[in-house]
């Protein structure tokens, strides 16, 4: 049977909606709401979204479950008043420097104020300025513009499983925070930037590079290449009225060489040669049957977070570099000599959807002698915005094509910018060898979707795959595959919802469909490519013929592999039970995370302090107990000046010791 | 016992408390309660072992030891003084024990600890214990019906106990 609610006394049908809010939507009413966020959990903090129902008053929509005969009521004399009244104590303590802020055209705030026709503010700022936290490469929090409405801290904590920020102090003195009131840079954010993607007002944004990039482009003596990522053409049109299914390729490549770029290269050229030397390293790894499953290494927010979170499967990732430094270590090494520069006078420059990439290009593993394989990532947004601030008419531009030869690439590379896309690049290229029947279509239907956890067996269960986005669903399958609940072959993990298309640096859409059409609109680049596997790309071929010798060689692995290391959720927490951290003292760091505690690192910790305490040794050892700096397969991990000793025993730690103190004695 | 015997002597405690609690996410208020009484604070190293001991993120724990105005993530004084300021014992004249306060200690609204390490001194909602307004608790001794030469003597008191036990 028909269930109906009445809303402004119209009839509407009421099927499977959870709320009110969904269910006035429906009736193409847009309730301003800051807190409500479909992907997140209710929060009911922002009260904008009152409606009134009779015989109960006043409720706030998205809270409220619908009931048969419901009689609702949006924009009553009282409603609006109070929405005003509610806005109007936000923007009173809302740092209202609009036209400074990057946020400037999307905000929501901004947007709501307008529509309630809001003309002024009758109330007194209460709140005193706070800091800004300028310490990420990637993201900028403003305390100031802040509005509390939780979207930040539920999406890290319920979409990516971390937290690395939350709501601290009470009352007047709320705020959004990381722990210790750090900045980002020094706790477990990995930088996905999804809290930027999700703010409705300029409290956290993306980091401008904007500046650097034009001190490049306009100093004559620098050749500046740019590298464009595969999401970032089937996004930027939305930021010049262009809707997201629009393959704005040429058009972009055309702004870009207008606005200085000396070359326009591809990131899905560098994408196609992660296929093949990952599905090369795969291959040897299911030949061999070890470090199985391989997980993907593209997502810089994803690396991070395996490196903090889960160090014993650190093995497990696949040492290939993202696309975008392989493409930057190609460049570096074939570019002066094809371009006839001189490497410190060569910048590379990428556009990518990506916040993290920010993170990933300055890791000191990718600089050399002083020289980063990649010098500057800018996000889809500030791409756009460069192409506004040099006033080029994006929507009537005359397409160009990318520059050869790394502007060139198969449909293989393009689909990288789509959860999933990863394993059917791989699956495309290693098919052969697995007996995998790729269909005329080539799409391999079963790692494409949008649900978060997608898995699929092919080649006669030979096969084992997974493909998640979002953290919390990777932790989730991560947990599985330790205690042997899951075994897979293949593992892909995006840390943005939809992968790349999703990503935090493209531009703003609160809806969920906007993002869906841009990863149709790369699957259709994929279709109109000539070429859909790597191995079929001339110029990887060439690059293996001219440079590389093969797939997996020394020579590949010294320019496009990498290694990952352990890193330590917070900076600096060691518990010091010494009064002074003097420089000639022997530092002892007894680890004593959750693994190292369960071997008994513990009483290693207590007994080594007693017998520094028995013998007077006070003045010769500074001991402290770390969290977790070491690897937890090898607990017990005890640190003895430069000394690491895994798997330590008490007795060889106290002989160590005494060996340090007589030396230090005499 | 010295001061490094000491500090290991305090973490075996908060390895008990948290073994005693079950290291359950549901307990993080008594387990603060009883670190924070061991070390008199909550030191932020202990707070992150604590977060990685109960499976939550650093930040939900700081959000919670930042929430409660009893937790405390600085260093307080030796002598730890509570005055309350309630409506009851704001109307019965707890403003002059308070400023009487602060300016014997050289202490403000923000600044609530001396220099020395020897006094805390902080202003609380209610005690519960209105029928004795204006209160002020020393340590753990509540004092009711308080002027502003009583707190004071209470002060000199602990000062020169000090001064002898040095």
């Amino acid at each position: 049977m028909e269930r109906y609610v009445y809303i402004n006394d119209r009839p509407v049908l009421w099927e499977d909606e959870k709320n009110i809010l969904d269910l006035t939507r429906k009736a193409h009413i847009d309730i301003p709401t800051f807190c409500y966020h479909s992907d997140l959990s209710l929060y009911g903090a922002c009260r904008l979204c009152m409606v009134e129902v009779e015989g109960r008053g006043l409720v706030t929509s998205c809270s409220t479950a619908p009931f048969e005969g419901m009689r609702i009521k949006t924009h009553t004399a009282q409603i609006l008043k109070l929405r005003k009244t509610i806005v109007e104590m936000l923007l009173a303590n809302h740092d209202q420097e609009c036209p400074k802020c990057s946020r400037a055209n999307d905000c929501k705030l901004r947007d709501i104020s307008n529509r309630l026709s809001i003309d002024k503010v009758r109330f007194r700022k209460t709140r005193d300025p706070k800091p800004m936290d300028l310490g990420s490469e990637c993201l900028v929090r403003d305390p100031n513009k802040c509005v509390l409405c939780g979207d930040c801290v539920r999406f890290c904590d319920e979409i990516q499983g971390i937290g690395a920020i939350d709501f601290a102090a009470r009352g007047q003195n709320v705020n959004v925070a990381a722990a210790y009131g750090k900045s980002l840079a020094q706790v477990d954010c990995i930088n996905c930037g999804q809290c930027a993607a999700v703010c409705p007002t300029g409290a956290i944004v993306v980091r401008s590079h904007i500046p650097q990039a034009w001190e490049a482009i306009h100093d004559s003596s620098k050749t500046v290449v740019a590298q464009v990522a595969p999401a970032v053409r089937v996004a930027l049109g939305e930021m010049f009225g262009l809707p997201s299914n629009d393959l704005t390729t040429g058009k972009m490549v055309a702004a870009m060489r207008m606005i200085g770029f000396d070359q326009v290269y591809d990131t899905a050229f560098a994408a196609d040669l992660t296929v093949v030397e990952e599905a090369n390293e795969f291959v040897a790894r299911k030949s061999k049957g070890e470090k199985l499953p391989i997980f993907t290494s593209c997502c810089p927010a994803w690396v991070k977070y395996a490196e903090q979170s889960y160090p014993q499967l650190l093995g497990n990732l696949s040492s290939c570099r993202s696309p975008q430094q392989m493409f930057g270590a190609i460049a570096k090494k074939r570019l002066p000599e094809q371009l006839k520069v001189d490497k410190k006078d060569l910048v590379v420059v990428s556009i990518m959807p990506c916040t993290a990439k920010k993170y990933e290009c300055k890791r000191p593993e990718f600089t050399h002698d002083g020289i980063a394989d990649v010098d500057l990532a800018l996000t889809t947004q500030e791409l756009g915005r460069m192409i506004k601030e040099a006033g080029i008419d994006f929507d009537s531009l005359e397409p160009e094509s990318m520059d050869l030869p790394m502007g060139f690439a198969t449909g293989a590379g393009m689909i990288f910018g789509n959860s999933g896309g990863v394993s059917e690049a791989v699956l495309r290229y290693a098919a052969d060898k697995f007996n995998i029947p790729v269909p005329e279509s080539i799409v391999l239907q079963e790692v494409r979707g949008e649900s978060g956890v997608r898995e699929a067996t092919l080649a006669d269960g030979n096969l084992k795959m997974a493909v998640v986005h979002g953290i919390k669903n990777a932790q989730q399958l991560c947990d599985k595959i330790l205690a042997g609940e899951a075994e897979y072959d293949i593992v892909e993990v995006m840390a943005c919802p939809g992968g790349c298309t999703g990503g935090a640096g493209q531009p703003i859409v609160m809806n969920r469909e906007k993002r869906k059409a841009r990863t149709t609109s790369l699957y259709h680049a994929d279709k109109t490519m000539p070429m859909h596997r790597a191995q079929d790309n001339p110029f990887i071929n060439e690059l293996y013929e001219e440079l590389l010798e093969k797939p997996n060689s020394h020579k590949a692995h010294e320019l496009l592999h990498t290694a990952y290391k352990h890193r330590k959720r917070i900076d600096d927490d060691e518990l010091s039970f010494s009064g002074t951290g003097s420089e000639d003292r022997c530092k002892i760091r007894v680890c004593v995370g959750t693994s190292c505690y369960l071997r008994g690192s513990q009483d290693i910790l207590a007994k080594t302090l007693q017998m520094v305490e028995e013998n007077a040794w006070g003045n010769h050892f500074d001991i402290a107990a770390t969290f977790c700096s070491e690897k937890c397969d090898k607990g017990p991990n005890v640190r003895i000046g430069d000394q690491v000793i895994h798997k330590a025993e008490l007795a060889h730690v106290k002989e160590l010791i005494t060996q340090e103190a007589e030396k230090r004695v005499k | 016992m010295s001061a490094e015997y000491a500090a290991a002597h305090s973490f075996n405690k908060v390895m008990e408390i948290l073994d005693r609690f079950d290291r359950s996410e549901s307990k993080i208020i008594p387990i603060l309660q009883a670190v924070q009484e061991e070390y008199r604070y909550l030191p932020q190293e202990v707070l992150t072992f604590i977060a990685t001991s109960l499976g939550i993120s650093p930040a939900r724990l700081f959000g919670v030891a930042t929430f409660y105005s009893h937790f405390s993530l600085e260093p307080k004084g030796k002598h730890i003084l509570k005055m309350c300021d309630g409506t009851a014992c704001h109307v019965r004249g707890s403003s002059a024990v308070i400023d009487a306060l602060r300016e014997k200690l050289h202490l403000s609204a923000k600044k609530i600890t001396t220099d020395d390490m020897m006094f805390t001194f902080e202003t609380v909602s209610c005690l519960g214990a209105c029928g004795l307004a204006p209160v002020l608790v020393v340590d753990d001794a509540v004092h009711g019906q308080v002027t502003p030469q009583q707190a004071l003597a209470l002060v000199d008191e602990i000062i020169v106990k000090e001064k002898e036990n040095a």
